[in-house]
């Protein structure tokens, strides 16, 4: 059993699972490093972001990070360096959150296989759908990787019930029709978003997107079996970083917070 | 005497069989799952305005009483003669209201966003002209418009700017990447994808996810159609050789759509910049390999790592590191060339055509010039181009004087 599917199957009800996420190279490998590592003692399961030049579904907060990575030199080699690390010292689940092209780059075969040769269980692509995404779905599979699909609040029923039976893993639910980033608020429309999802899917649930407290990492896990938390995390260590403090205990501070509200849901 | 060829003219309108947005193994719909329903809304709702007669009287009274279509097919009498080869026609698209081609497809869109009942339309631009264009259309059917634009693109056609703002249009400069096109479309994207349910995303160019390719290539349609009925009528016979500038390459495609089962050369021209290296031109087709930009397969400009790289070329229009996934199609099939042409030949080029027919060109279409010319010259007499010209250069003259400045 992948690692994905095992944290979710051993919730038995004690909670919400939370998500973490970093931006892989950001601002350099081996702060990333650290700031991963952090973000482990907290979170049940961590993506790791590919940094890419063009990320259409980012808001300015990992467009900023993303920027900042590449700017240093980062490397595809270097967030598979970085999940093997990572994979000595955890049993948690390791996610690879990249945009297509540096897939479609360097091919799907091989780029699966690094994932799972540097210890990654999941694979996120935000901007391959369902039509786009059966090769490499294959592929994943071939290679014990969860290739997890996306729904969002245009999704129609019939395309839900789809994709639902194509994920791997859980099913990634946005939580705002938009891009990443932090919002005051969450989408007044998500309880019965959330309501219609869960009666055609049955798969694990995870919602993501615009939650970036612990206010509305509550709200949103009792929706849930996971929650998504990215830019927030990113930016607590982007804040901490600029001003002169530590961007691994910052980001795990907020990590530690999260994780407590979705204690006892 | 020209041999004549019996090939009656077509007025096939738009409506082209629904296609599944695949060109070979280009195009598709590579975007994330807030836009699927939507583009799928998108095409649906065109595919039933393009089979509207209604609607197609509608476009067509507006290319026809408000654009200014057809525009001519004008021979370029002083200029062939000067080249010495293939007599050269200008499809006159920068006669079009606007002054640029983009018009053409604007139109459609805006049409077909009211029709939809999207209240608001945003756009990308580069050069400026589709953001004119789009604020234009949107203010003849009582549409918010914004437009996004790149700041370094904002500098350098800040006319444009100005002219978007009086159409009541918001221009909304985009800080990111090398602040040009590429990233005005990740920044309309991103916008579209929180604002879909109210808002037309008017893609400007033959690119982008499935239907954008195959839409905007139908509005732009009309450009080829046009020629080759005015080639017909003026001459008897098809042109041999057809000639326009690619930087997404919507005044190409909608060129050289209508002659695509002519057997006439097709010629497009990518901009060649200051040289081969990689960030000194947008020689995409020419220079770049497949992958996956904003929405579609297709040829790209990228780095061993998938990373899109900048590109640079001393026209804002060319200045894009993808092109539309038909172009790549073409170039793979055979069916169609691609070369390209520098900043400094593309500067000659405004020279020629100004001081040869007295017309001024975009620094776009110069690069098209500046290739006709070249071809023109290698090519028998009594044989014929078509090149076209996509739009004037009135917008370019700061950037003309600067370069002529640089030069002295």
């Amino acid at each position: 059993m992948n690692r994905v599917d095992r944290a979710f199957h051993g919730q038995d009800g004690a909670g919400t699972l939370l998500i973490g996420y970093a931006t892989a190279g950001f601002p350099d490998p081996e702060t990333s490093a650290r700031v991963a590592a952090a973000l482990l003692e907290h979170c049940d399961l961590l993506e790791l972001g590919l940094p890419f030049s063009d990320p259409v579904l980012d808001g300015p907060v990992i467009q900023e990070s993303s920027r900042r990575a590449l700017e240093a030199g980062f490397r595809i080699s270097e967030v598979f360096d970085l999940a093997a690390d990572l994979r000595v010292k955890t049993e948690k689940p390791l996610l690879l959150m990249t945009y297509y092209n540096p897939v479609h780059r360097v091919g799907e075969s091989a780029f699966a296989r690094m994932a799972a040769t540097a210890g990654f269980d999941g694979l996120l692509v935000p901007d391959l759908p369902l039509e786009e995404s059966g090769s490499l779905r294959a592929e994943a599979a071939s290679h014990g990787i969860a290739a997890v699909l996306f729904a969002s609040m245009t999704t129609p029923d019939e395309r839900l019930g789809a994709i639902a039976e194509a994920t791997r893993g859980f099913l990634y639910c946005f939580a705002v029709k938009g891009t990443t980033g932090l919002r005051a608020s969450l989408a007044g429309d998500l309880a019965p978003f959330m309501a219609r999802v869960r009666s055609r899917c049955r798969v694990p649930l995870a919602l993501g997107l615009g939650i970036s407290n612990p206010g509305q990492c509550r709200e949103a896990g009792k929706l849930a079996d996971a929650v998504v938390v990215g830019s927030a995390l990113v930016k607590a260590s982007m804040d901490a970083l600029d001003g002169g403090g530590d961007p691994a205990e910052a980001a795990g501070e907020l990590a530690a917070s999260l994780r407590a509200s979705l204690r006892n849901r | 005497m020209r041999e004549k060829k019996a090939i009656p003219v077509e007025d096939k309108g738009m409506g082209a069989p629904p296609s599944d947005g695949r060109f070979g193994d280009f195009g598709g719909r590579f975007v994330p799952e807030t836009l699927v329903a939507p583009l799928a809304e998108l095409e649906e709702a065109y595919a039933e305005a393009a089979g509207d007669p209604a609607f197609r009287r509608e476009l067509e009274h507006y290319l026809g009483h408000y654009a200014g279509r057809p525009t001519p097919l004008y021979e370029a009498r002083r200029l062939s003669a000067e080249l010495g080869g293939a007599t050269i026609f200008l499809k006159r698209e920068d006669l079009c209201h606007t002054g640029s081609h983009k018009i053409n497809n604007t139109l459609g869109q805006c049409l077909l966003a009211r029709r939809m009942g999207k209240r608001r339309v945003i756009a990308e631009t580069g050069a400026g002209q589709h953001g004119v264009a789009t604020a234009t259309a949107a203010a003849l059917m009582g549409l918010e418009c914004e437009v996004f634009m790149g700041e370094t693109d904002m500098a350098r056609q800040e006319l444009n700017v100005f002219r978007m703002e009086l159409l009541g249009a918001g221009v909304v400069p985009v800080r990111t990447g090398s602040r040009t096109l590429k990233d005005a479309v990740n920044e309309a994207l991103r916008d579209w994808v929180a604002t879909s349910d109210h808002t037309h995303y008017c893609m400007g160019s033959v690119v982008g996810p499935h239907p954008f390719p195959t839409m905007v290539r139908d509005f732009q349609s009309v450009i080829g159609r046009e020629a080759r009925a005015q080639h017909l009528e003026l001459t008897g016979r098809l042109p041999d050789c057809l000639v326009a500038c690619v930087g997404g390459g919507s005044n190409s495609m909608g060129l050289f759509h209508p002659f695509l089962a002519d057997g006439v050369r097709m010629v497009g021209v990518e901009a060649g910049g200051t040289g081969p290296e990689p960030g000194r031109h947008g020689s995409t087709l020419c220079l770049g390999s497949p992958g996956v930009l904003h929405g579609a397969r297709s040829y790209l400009l990228q780095d061993d790592d998938g990373q899109i790289l900048e590109t640079h070329s001393i026209s804002a229009g060319l200045d894009y590191p993808g092109v539309g996934p038909e172009h790549s199609f073409l170039k793979e099939s055979g069916r169609a060339e691609y070369v390209n042409v520098g900043d400094s030949e593309a500067l000659l080029a405004v020279e020629l055509l100004c001081r040869s027919e007295g017309i001024l060109p975009a620094l776009e279409s110069a690069h098209a010039v500046a290739c006709a010319a070249k071809i023109a010259a290698t090519m028998p007499r009594g044989s014929s181009m078509v090149v076209c010209l996509s739009g004037r250069g009135d917008k370019d003259v700061g950037t003309l004087m600067a370069a002529r400045r640089t030069a002295r």
